[in-house]
């Protein structure tokens, strides 16, 4: 067995390591920034566990909770893990886990991102947490969170409720020096006890169930492994109080000790932010009369407390968007202590817009869109291809598949005037495809919305770094399993167009956008359905299978800018001064698109 | 010891890589240190930044004006992360005009090495030269030797070698 020892590690894998000496068995996941490495940290770790595992990439995370939820019924310990989006998407099964309960101890990790740093929304995982009922745990950096996973399955085991933990983009994402120790081996051999009370619960039952969940808040509330860590001040400032919960815990602790205040007034790390013991609550009341309440990202602690000299986001002295940072941390402590105000930050100037990568076949794709259709409209989604706004082809983007849904309203709503409807065009990854696009492609075909909808296959979850999709056949660890085809999903789902396209070739990928138009505008069309195959460049195999050929500007080059204006490949770039486009040998990988679309044929491979 | 570092490029230049050396020099020494880099959309050529606090922190993000070091792979990214510095702080730019800072083509000098993305460790390199890092040859020696993938070990050191003898 493993000796224990001190490893960097990042927050993420910290977290799976907390998993794997908890002895959890059955853990599944969905990529999404910043919770994608823990999976993957499972996955590279599993060999240590000498208990067989369950690892998955499930398709969503709605699917992820219910493979774990159903685990832990049998006694096993699960997790299921995802980001604070994700949660919306397993909120239904997460809603009623809160009054059914669990068996095994079951822990859900949701990773916040207040910032937001790479997410639609900066919404706080704690208060969605406070409205299903279900307590949640709040770590300050890598190691606390590694710390913290073995007694939330202990605390879930005890009272049989699902726990989440709640790292932010800062625990995750942050390396910290960890001590890994040994992978526990728990024999829990799977024993499901029907029991149709409770795991089929008709209403009649849920009252009792209600209950159940009330009194167990409570006795969770007042456990006292959990309660807020208090450092005492030395009474200096009588009467006040610092609360803070998780990475704003650790901000506020370097500050106060670059500061000097370090131990002159009382500060509260709370660990547990929902549900808050009463007592606290009450100690709070009666012991101060200010309290200053640092969070991340909705007044969670705050409104618990409701304490009459509080300061926080309600009360306006901290500000409710984006996230705390030392800087900020600081004015407010400033601001609340009657401290010099830090000196004024220059506003952060905005730096590089991320980009599409050099090559990358989205880019291809949406430029052929953009030109086909230049009046058409653009739905689009969450992925690397959300980038295909920098080229004007992308119109909106909401949440995992809503792109092909917003696809019909369009159609419909412009149908409704008569005339002519614009060409709508939705892009969708592979990916996302799985998650969430096939109930909408249903109900878009049998709602006969005229729409074109690509699918952007690049064969991987390209944006989180390259998790693997259903129709490659590999399963998480490259465990080999049945490949899922896309086509044959489209067509069961009633689509009677579907073409499949090469985006490098330009020609005959803008002859199946118009064909497909054709086919929407035709008397008896609906939805036309186009795959957009190239694998992602940062694919391994097909990095290897590139051919090292230069592309060059020669002097045909008239200056016009189209293909860094609407190309925008980040390996071109005009120079100013000699008024030509030149291309950065570093970044240029070779795809040779961008041939196809300079106007004066001023671009081209050289000869070796 | 307490050292604040960041390290400011663009996604794909390598910056998580040279942050993590530098991070395990700090473990080797056996000085506590805390890194947060940028995942996620940024990594596809965005702006991106990590920071390292070598010492006893708890908080792994640097205030403005806290900086000790500043490691530059992307000379644009100066008008975003020079705040970040405090006055007199080490700054190091891959850059190949003149400006503020110490300049080095870090670049130029990785593409003769067969690859761009070497430039993270030829910076680092210089960083060494000019004993602005908690960190010496050896101990950066010996995390590239630790975190590098097999067959780039000789390379990456040759590039750490080209910062360190300019
Ligand atoms: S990672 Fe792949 S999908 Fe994402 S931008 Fe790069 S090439 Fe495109
Ligand atoms: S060939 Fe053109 S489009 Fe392709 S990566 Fe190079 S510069 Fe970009």
């Amino acid at each position: 067995m493993k000796q224990p020892e001190i490893q960097l590690v990042m927050g993420n894998e910290a977290i799976a390591g907390g998993l794997l000496e908890a002895g959890c068995q059955v853990v599944a996941a969905y990529p999404g920034t910043p919770s994608t490495e823990i999976l993957q940290a499972v996955i590279n770790q599993r060999d240590e566990s000498d208990v067989p595992l369950h690892i998955e990439w499930s398709v969503n995370e709605k699917v992820a909770f219910e493979v774990a939820l159903a685990a832990s019924y049998t006694g096993k310990r699960s997790a299921a893990i995802m980001k604070q989006v994700g949660l919306n998407v397993a909120a239904d099964p997460f809603m009623r886990t809160a009054y059914l309960g669990v068996v095994g101890g079951m822990v859900t990790i949701v990773a916040d991102d207040p910032g937001p740093h790479s997410s639609q929304t900066e919404q706080d995982t704690r208060l969605f947490c406070m409205q299903a009922r279900v307590p949640v745990l709040d770590p300050s950096s890598p190691a606390e969170a590694k710390a913290m996973v073995e007694p939330a399955f202990a605390l879930s085991e005890k009272y049989q409720r699902n726990i989440v933990l709640r790292p932010t983009t800062r625990i995750c994402h942050s390396r910290q020096s960890v001590t890994v120790g040994a992978v526990r081996t728990i024999h829990a051999p799977s024993t499901f006890t029907p029991d149709p009370g409770r795991w089929c619960a008709t209403p009649a039952f849920l009252p009792g169930l209600h209950t159940g969940l009330n009194n167990d808040l409570a006795a969770i509330a007042d456990e006292p492994d959990w309660q807020p860590r208090l450092t005492s001040g030395d009474g200096s400032r009588p009467r006040q109080a610092l609360v803070a919960s998780g990475i704003v815990y650790a901000h506020l602790l370097d500050l106060l000790d670059e500061l000097d205040l370090a131990g002159t007034i009382d500060l509260y790390q709370v660990l547990m932010p929902y549900p808050l013991a009463p007592t606290f609550i009450e100690k709070l009341r009666d012991g101060y009369d200010r309290v200053l309440v640092l969070e991340e990202t909705y007044p969670v602690i705050e409104l618990q407390l409701a304490h009459p000299g509080g300061a926080g986001k309600q009360s306006g002295a901290v500000p409710r968007v984006g996230e705390l940072t030392p800087d900020l941390v600081h004015a407010v402590l400033a601001d609340f202590l009657d401290l010099a105000q830090p000196a004024q930050s220059v506003p952060a100037q905005r730096g590089q817009r991320p980009s599409l990568c050099p090559g990358c076949p989205h880019r291809a794709a949406f430029y052929a869109i953009k030109q086909t259709f230049p009046e058409g409209i653009f739905p689009s989604d969450i992925g690397c291809y959300t980038l295909g706004m920098n080229l004007g082809a992308v119109h909106t983007v909401h949440c995992m598949g809503a792109c092909i849904s917003q696809g019909a309203g369009f159609y419909h709503a412009y149908h409704l005037d008569g005339g002519e409807v614009p060409t709508i065009v939705v892009t969708i990854g592979d990916s996302t495809f799985f998650h969430a696009g096939i109930p909408a492609l249903i109900n878009a075909v049998l709602q006969q919305a005229r729409i074109i909808v690509v699918i952007l296959d690049n064969g991987t979850t390209a944006m989180t770094g390259g998790q693997p999709v259903p129709h490659l056949g590999v399963a998480a660890g490259g465990r080999p399993t049945k490949a899922i085809a896309i086509e044959p999903l489209v067509r069961a789902a009633g689509v009677e167009h579907l073409e499949v396209c090469d985006p490098y070739d330009m020609s005959a990928f803008t002859r199946a956008l118009k064909q497909a138009d054709r086919y929407i505008r035709s008397d008896d069309g609906s939805v036309a359905v186009v795959i957009s195959r190239r694998p992602c460049v940062m694919d391994p195999v097909a990095k290897k299978a590139r051919r090292p050929v230069t592309v060059i500007v020669n002097e045909e080059c008239l200056g016009c800018g189209i293909c860094v204006s609407e190309f925008e490949c980040p390996a071109v770039s005009l120079n100013e001064e000699l008024g030509v486009a030149v291309i950065d040998q570093d970044r240029c990988i070779g795809c040779g698109v961008c041939i196809d679309v300079c106007p004066a044929q001023a671009i081209e491979i050289k000869e070796q | 010891m307490k050292q604040q570092i960041i390290v400011s490029g663009i996604g794909g230049q390598g910056a998580l890589f040279l942050t993590r050396v530098i991070a395990q020099a700090a473990v080797d020494l056996d000085i506590p240190v805390l890194t947060s880099e940028t995942h996620g959309m940024a990594q596809r050529g965005g702006t991106v930044i990590s920071t390292i606090k070598v010492g006893d922190f708890a908080s792994p993000l640097i205030r403005t004006g806290q900086a000790d070091v500043g490691l530059l792979l992307w000379e644009s990214n100066l008008a975003v992360h020079r705040p970040l510095l405090k006055p007199g702080g080490a700054l190091l730019v891959n850059a190949e005009t003149a400006g503020e800072g110490d300049r080095l083509d870090a670049s130029g000098i990785a593409r003769k090495l067969g690859n761009a993305v070497l430039s993270n460790l030829v910076l680092l390199g210089r960083a060494v030269q000019t004993k602005v890092l908690f960190c010496d040859e050896q101990t950066c020696v010996a995390a590239i030797r630790k975190l590098a993938p097999e067959r780039f070990v000789e390379q990456n050191l040759q590039a750490f070698y080209e910062g360190l003898h300019r």
